[in-house]
């Protein structure tokens, strides 16, 4: 049966789908923090544990060839718009395999083909990239939408205001999304942002400023069909904020030190995937038996891409001048 | 390996601004893909603070000829997300001190996407900025910053000295598959020179000897390749024969034409209006030593800006700054 969700109706199909992204974000980010801790994985991993409602609403509502710019916790981002799981995995484990043959690591996961223009190591860094795209989209002529996602913590580094005006005056089909976590490291954005309700600076430039339950995957999908409806329109771009919240740490090995459990128990409470599987069931969408394989699947196409990864040759040396020009 | 300077017929005079105009206009009637955005440059003064964009909008309409806000970042930025997805800009910063602002994309996203992609995607970005003194335009006008990019992978940065140099290199910048820093000279942009008719393109990577010589090799960059010939002229009445090397390109930077020639004259000059201390200069006396060391006759010399921010009043500004009589006097030192 289909859910009506005041934008396109979504079939079963789709809704399932859905459930099956974000059981595989929660659940390639338990992983990799595993892999971390097991030595097998280099640097650091930022997960989207928690955020997953937003991922998989706002990409439910592109094209393919629409694109999306992401940020340094961007495994949640790359698979809510079908990257290849058992890739990622091997960039994690920075092996030749990997989507970017180990040279990017976790926050460099690109599939330009798949509209994914990056995950990105630099704190708003995906903002002018996204733009850019709605730019292109533009002069070309075509009906392509940008998303950028971008977290609390962006809110203050100034290409945002640089972009949303310049988007604002030349009607780029771009969508702002922030995903508010709560937290910038240990940066709190009720402290750190200097208005309650980002969604508000919206105001400054002329566009619509909306506010989402970040933790509600069909809210976001709703908010988020609006907002690339108009893009794709020539109405110009939205500035979105999904309320949402960061369960783990920043990254592995984060001291927490800045937090009350409490607030995690809180949150937790609210857990997206366990709000949708809920009403998913409810509305006899999915039976328990459908959502149990499904998690199934998704645990074992994780192991699997596991074993991809571990089994695969690290890059030789010899490619490392390589791809650094066209 | 280095070009020597041909004599180049069915041209017409250009100024340095005029070559780069129609490198602008012949490519964007080439590639519709092409498009130009910047502060100024659609309707100032009918395109340009200098004319270089002069005519453009009127030509290829408002949606491929973008006056921007004052933004430099987004101005970088969305040009590099626009040519990661099906279009080639060519953006302006208006003068080369103001990119400091849009250091972040031009850095760690331009140069490096490709990379950390493992070579999935591409960038056919081309960022143009002015650099330069001597003016009267004072410490936040006048700089000459193509060290900073020279020294990050994955940019191509290009230096051109005349308006022939100037069109063949823009064509090809506009081209490459690859981000581009396409620095131009303030005081360039009204020098004449000879451009010819038909089509042609300039490969990065290949200097050119504007003047050949054997008893010391001058490199240099922008304005100092005009200031080189005069110490050449001088020179010439000495009997000291010089041999005038123009890069054309930083990155990639053609150290075999500049080997090439120190294995010839023994000696070697560069200069710069960029500040001496960290500039392009250095660099290249490295990379000679490197490869030439025993066929230097004496120690490398540079000639460049003084190591100080470039003064307003004009005798300050001129003792700021190199000129031929420098490159003369470093010349004679070492012969």
């Amino acid at each position: 049966m289909a859910i009506a969700t005041e934008a396109p109706a979504l079939s079963k199909e789709q809704l399932l789908d859905m459930y099956r992204r974000m059981w595989a974000i929660r659940r390639f980010d338990t992983r990799a923090y595993e892999l971390y801790r097991e030595g097998l994985m280099r640097g650091t991993t930022h997960a989207y544990i928690g955020m997953e409602a937003v991922g998989v609403g706002v990409c439910s509502a592109l094209r393919s060839d629409d694109t999306i710019t992401s940020t340094h916790r961007g495994h949640g981002h790359c698979i809510a718009k079908g990257g290849d799981i058992a890739q990622m995995m091997s960039e994690l484990l920075g092996k030749a395999t990997g989507y970017c043959r180990g040279k990017g690591g976790s926050m460099h996961i690109a599939d330009v083909d798949r509209g994914i223009l990056g995950a990105n190591g630099i704190v708003g860094g995906g903002i002018g990239i996204a733009t850019g795209s709605a730019l292109s989209a533009s002069v070309l002529g075509t009906d392509r939408v940008s998303i950028c996602f971008f977290g609390d913590g962006a809110l203050n580094q100034g290409v945002l205001h640089e972009a949303c005006n310049l988007s604002a005056i030349w009607k780029l089909p771009v969508v702002f999304v922030c995903e508010n976590n709560q937290y910038a490291m240990s940066a709190r954005a009720d402290q750190f942002t200097s208005v309650p309700d980002p969604s508000v600076r919206a105001v400054a430039y002329g566009i619509p400023g909306v506010n989402i339950d970040g933790m509600d995957v069909l809210a976001v999908y709703r908010a988020a069909t609006e907002a690339i409806g108009r893009a794709r329109a020539g109405e110009g771009p939205s500035f979105l904020v999904a309320t949402t919240y960061r369960m783990l740490g920043h990254h592995v090995g984060d001291p927490l030190n800045y937090r009350d459990k409490a607030e995690v128990e809180e949150w937790s409470k609210k857990d997206p995937i366990a709000g949708f599987k809920s009403y998913l069931l409810g509305n006899r969408v999915m039976t328990e038996a459908e959502a149990e394989r499904i998690e199934q699947d998704v645990v074992e196409q994780i192991e699997q891409a596991i074993e991809f990864a571990k089994a695969s040759p690290d890059p030789s040396p010899d490619i490392l001048m390589e791809d650094i020009y066209a | 390996m280095a070009v020597a300077a041909a004599p180049r017929t069915g041209t017409r005079t250009l100024t340095y601004a005029e070559a780069l105009n129609e490198a602008l206009r012949e490519e964007m009637r080439r590639d519709p893909t092409v498009f130009v955005m910047g502060e100024d440059v659609a309707v100032w003064g009918g395109g340009g603070i200098f004319g270089v964009t002069k005519g453009l909008v009127e030509e290829f309409g408002p949606e491929r000829v973008r006056d921007t806000p004052i933004s430099e970042e987004i101005i970088a930025a969305s040009a590099i997300g626009a040519s990661a997805t099906g279009t080639r800009p060519v953006a302006e910063i208006m003068y080369v001190d103001f990119i400091g602002l849009a250091m972040e994309p031009i850095v760690n996203q331009a140069a490096k996407m490709r990379y950390m992609f493992g070579g999935k995607i591409k960038l056919p970005v081309v960022i143009r900025a002015q650099e330069g003194a001597g003016r009267g335009n004072a410490a936040q006008h006048s700089q000459s910053l193509e060290a900073w990019f020279a020294h990050i992978p994955g940019l191509k940065v290009a230096v051109p000295s005349t308006p022939y140099d100037a069109k063949g290199l823009l064509k090809t910048a506009i081209r490459d598959d690859n981000p581009v820093i396409f620095l131009e000279h303030k005081v360039l942009y009204f020098t004449k020179g000879e451009v010819p008719e038909e089509e042609y393109t300039i490969p990065f990577g290949a200097a050119e000897v504007k003047r050949e010589g054997t008893d010391v090799t001058v490199v240099g960059i922008h304005t100092q390749v005009l200031e080189a010939l005069k110490a050449a002229d001088v020179l010439a009445e000495d009997g000291v024969s010089v041999e005038v090397i123009d890069p054309r390109t930083v990155s990639p930077l053609d150290v075999d034409a500049i080997v090439q020639s120190v294995k010839k004259t023994g000696r070697l000059v560069v200069s710069h209006q960029a500040y001496e201390q960290g500039g392009i200069g250095g660099e290249i006396i490295a990379r000679v030593v490197d490869a030439a060391f025993d066929y230097l006759d004496a120690p490398p010399q540079r000639v460049c800006g003084k190591n100080v921010p470039i003064p307003y009043s004009q005798p300050l500004e001129r003792a700021a700054l190199p000129y031929q009589e420098e490159i003369v006097d470093a010349v004679r030192r070492i012969i």
